[in-house]
């Protein structure tokens, strides 16, 4: 085992998985000789070549189009968004033509593509460099989505959302990229998709998260572990499908539940997981869910007071978590 | 192949000599007669789901006539060369119905039963994919398939094919930003794709004057530096020859923008109405130079076809397209659990 950061993890499992099957190729802005602006296919197109790392003119809509044509012809491709703010030119390919391409075919057609994307804020990128875009995508059926944030997570679900038959829109939060680093398996390994991971086994109430706040949320589990509330950390991992049976065992354990993530709070994937606490463990539910979310604003602003303001630190989940116990 | 947009007019149209000598290349009697034939069948299934809408039995059509030649005359050369693959668009009915399918498959996918063989029923008529014949549409989305054929030919080449792609759509499609992303990529890559623009000079009601300001939609393609060229839509024969070189120069060097100069005979779709906004007298001086007429004079006159044969094939359609009504009508609709399948792909 060696410790990797995100980016690397990212990196080995698209390496690996070129490597294991010539239908898997990249295209991109800038995926080739500059490796991606965060690096993430660094080396790929010295190793591969540029018939298989492909630098896409500046164009997401056909960088989409393009990807799902060769995807129809039963090739692997991963297209990169450079980042998650500039997916929105190619969304009538994404959520138009790739989510229903394998229903309005009748299965004939299967779409195996994974679309990257970096996204997130925390990292003063402004309105255009810091989007949650996760919704749009979990409320597409069709669209698997996938927001792993931790290093062995990222390498083992990224080579299995290579390995599977549908569109994977597969999140990797910016800030995580470099600031999280953690074990990595020398050997090959793969991760199931559609499978949330307790992160941190808790008795007295259960959070849900994902993506950076993830991180959040350990650090104020650790906070509240010492003012004597035992938390349950519960990465969800992959949003769509999303993982109804560990998030009902863990609530109907624990009878709390906190939502927390970045994204806008209303319609977000927090109210789903709600709704299904809600409708399918309510008898179990000693206080009223909680959800501890980006507000309904744009998107998290440029300047440092706005953009503190905007996210769900550790100390506003330990706040709303020390208020959920205590109810 | 020249560089500069022309306007081809048919080769030895005119000329007096013996049927053989004026066959196309490539081509033989028989299959312009088996093309005749495929025509008039189109057409005449085309006519019936219009009154099948009217009756109430089909709930929405987009229709080809008028578009045929076009359609048909690239499907032949696409055909003859063996290994292309099709993007067609929501007009294109005589295309797909000519493609291979047997009315009967035709009527259930426009009465939604579960023997539409392009989605089950999910979609719109004949939307979706047709495999066996290489034919996918996704979406009636206009451009949504120009830049997904670019990539299934980039997908073809990365497998060591050389599988051309032929992709169509209207002239208001031109005007979506895909359809640039489309061809600029195809040009930078050299792709196996030839762009079939079924220039029929309306966008439901929109003229093309609202839509470009270039008359020919071929000259676009200088701007990639690949050749286009603007053909007589109407011409079965000259839309064949176009596209046979078309695909030839595709496979060598990559993309080719062919404008085909088509008439919409019929409205929009079942539910528009073209006489809020087409001049008087235009669908009638349009429909003298009607392809399933042309092409039967032309055949006859070269010695290929009797008005026998003709008054044959038209009544054999018909019944074809009669047996096909009556069988599709009392076929099942897809079954009501088949709502959640295929979501997902295993
Ligand atoms: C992106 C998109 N916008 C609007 C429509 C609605 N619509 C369907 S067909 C059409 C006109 C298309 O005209 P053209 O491309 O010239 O094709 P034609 O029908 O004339 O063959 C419109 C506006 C659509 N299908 N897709
Ligand atoms: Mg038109």
């Amino acid at each position: 085992m060696a410790v990797k950061s995100v980016i690397e993890a990212v990196r080995e499992a698209i390496r690996e998985e070129m490597e294991r099957d010539s239908k898997v190729f990249v295209i991109g802005e800038d995926v080739g000789i500059r490796g991606g602006v965060f690096l993430a296919t660094q080396g790929l197109a010295e190793e591969f070549g540029n018939n298989r790392v492909i630098d896409a003119p500046l164009a997401e809509a056909s960088i989409m189009g393009i990807a799902l044509g060769a995807a129809f012809r039963g090739m692997r491709p991963i297209p990169e968004v450079q980042f998650s703010d500039f997916v929105w030119p190619s969304v009538n390919q994404l959520i138009g033509e790739a989510a229903r391409t394998c229903y309005g075919t009748n299965g004939a057609v299967p779409v195996p593509m994974v679309i990257r994307m970096p996204y997130g804020g925390g990292i003063r990128g402004g309105l255009f460099h810091s989007q949650n875009v996760e919704t749009h995508f979990f409320h597409t059926p069709g669209l698997k989505v996938v927001a792993p944030c931790t290093p062995y997570d990222a390498k083992g679900l990224l080579k299995s959302a290579i390995r599977d038959n549908n569109p994977v829109v597969f999140l990797e939060h910016k800030k995580t990229y470099r600031l999280v680093r953690g074990e990595v398996p020398d050997e090959e390994y793969t991760l199931p998709i559609g499978k949330a991971d307790v992160k941190r086994q808790g008795s007295n109430l259960t959070v849900v998260s994902y993506g950076l706040t993830l991180h959040y949320c350990l650090e104020a589990a650790e906070e509240l572990a010492a003012e004597g509330v035992d938390v349950e950390v519960l990465d969800l991992r992959t949003l769509s499908p999303l993982d109804t049976a560990t998030i009902l065992e863990s609530v109907k354990k624990t009878g709390r539940l906190a939502v927390v993530h970045e994204d806008n709070i209303t319609g977000g994937v927090g109210a789903e997981v709600a709704a299904l606490a809600a409708g399918q463990a309510f008898e179990y539910l000693d206080a009223p869910i909680a959800r501890i979310c980006g507000p309904d604003v744009p998107t998290m602003p440029f300047a440092q007071t706005l953009e503190d303001a905007y996210m769900p630190t550790s100390d506003k989940i330990a706040e709303g978590l020390r208020r959920l116990a205590a109810y | 192949m020249p560089r500069k947009p022309t306007t081809r007019t048919r080769a030895n149209s005119s000329n007096g000599a013996n049927s053989q000598a004026k066959l196309p290349k490539g081509l033989k009697a028989s299959d312009l007669v088996d093309y005749y034939t495929r025509l008039v069948q189109a057409r005449s299934l085309d006519e019936r789901i219009w009154m099948l809408n009217r009756l109430g039995k089909v709930p929405i059509a987009a229709s080809s006539q008028g578009h045929e030649a076009a359609q048909l005359g690239s499907l032949l050369a696409a055909e003859k060369d063996g290994d292309c693959f099709l993007f067609p668009y929501y007009r294109d009915l005589a295309l797909k119905v000519a493609a291979g399918l047997s009315p009967v498959q035709v009527m259930m996918s426009f009465m939604g039963k579960a023997g539409d063989p392009y989605s089950h029923g999910r979609q719109f008529p004949l939307q979706g994919a047709d495999l066996p014949h290489k034919i996918i549409q996704i979406s009636n989305v206009v451009a949504a398939g120009l830049t997904q054929s670019v990539g299934y030919a980039l997908a073809c080449r990365m497998a060591g094919d050389e599988t051309v792609v032929l992709v169509y759509f209207g002239d208001g499609a031109t005007s979506q930003g895909e359809t640039h992303e489309a061809m600029n990529f195809a040009s930078i890559h050299k792709l196996p794709v030839i762009f079939i623009c079924e220039n029929n000079r309306y966008a439901i009601s929109t003229p093309q004057s609202a839509q470009m300001v270039v008359e020919e939609v071929a000259s676009r393609a200088a701007s990639y530096g690949f050749p286009g060229f603007t053909v007589d839509g109407m011409d079965l024969i000259q839309c064949y020859e176009a596209t046979r070189e078309a695909i030839t120069h595709a496979r060598a060097q990559g993309p080719v923008l062919l404008e085909m100069m088509v008439k919409r005979f019929m409205s929009h779709t079942t539910d528009d109405d073209d006489r809020r906004y087409r001049p008087e007298g235009e669908v009638e001086r349009a429909r003298e130079r009607d392809p399933v007429i042309t092409f039967a004079r032309t055949l006859i006159e070269e010695g290929m076809l009797t008005q026998k044969m003709v008054d044959e094939i038209a009544a054999e359609t018909l019944r074809s397209t009669d047996e096909a009504t009556d069988v599709a009508d009392v076929s099942s609709p897809p079954d009501a659990s088949n709502l959640h399948d295929s979501v997902y792909s295993p």
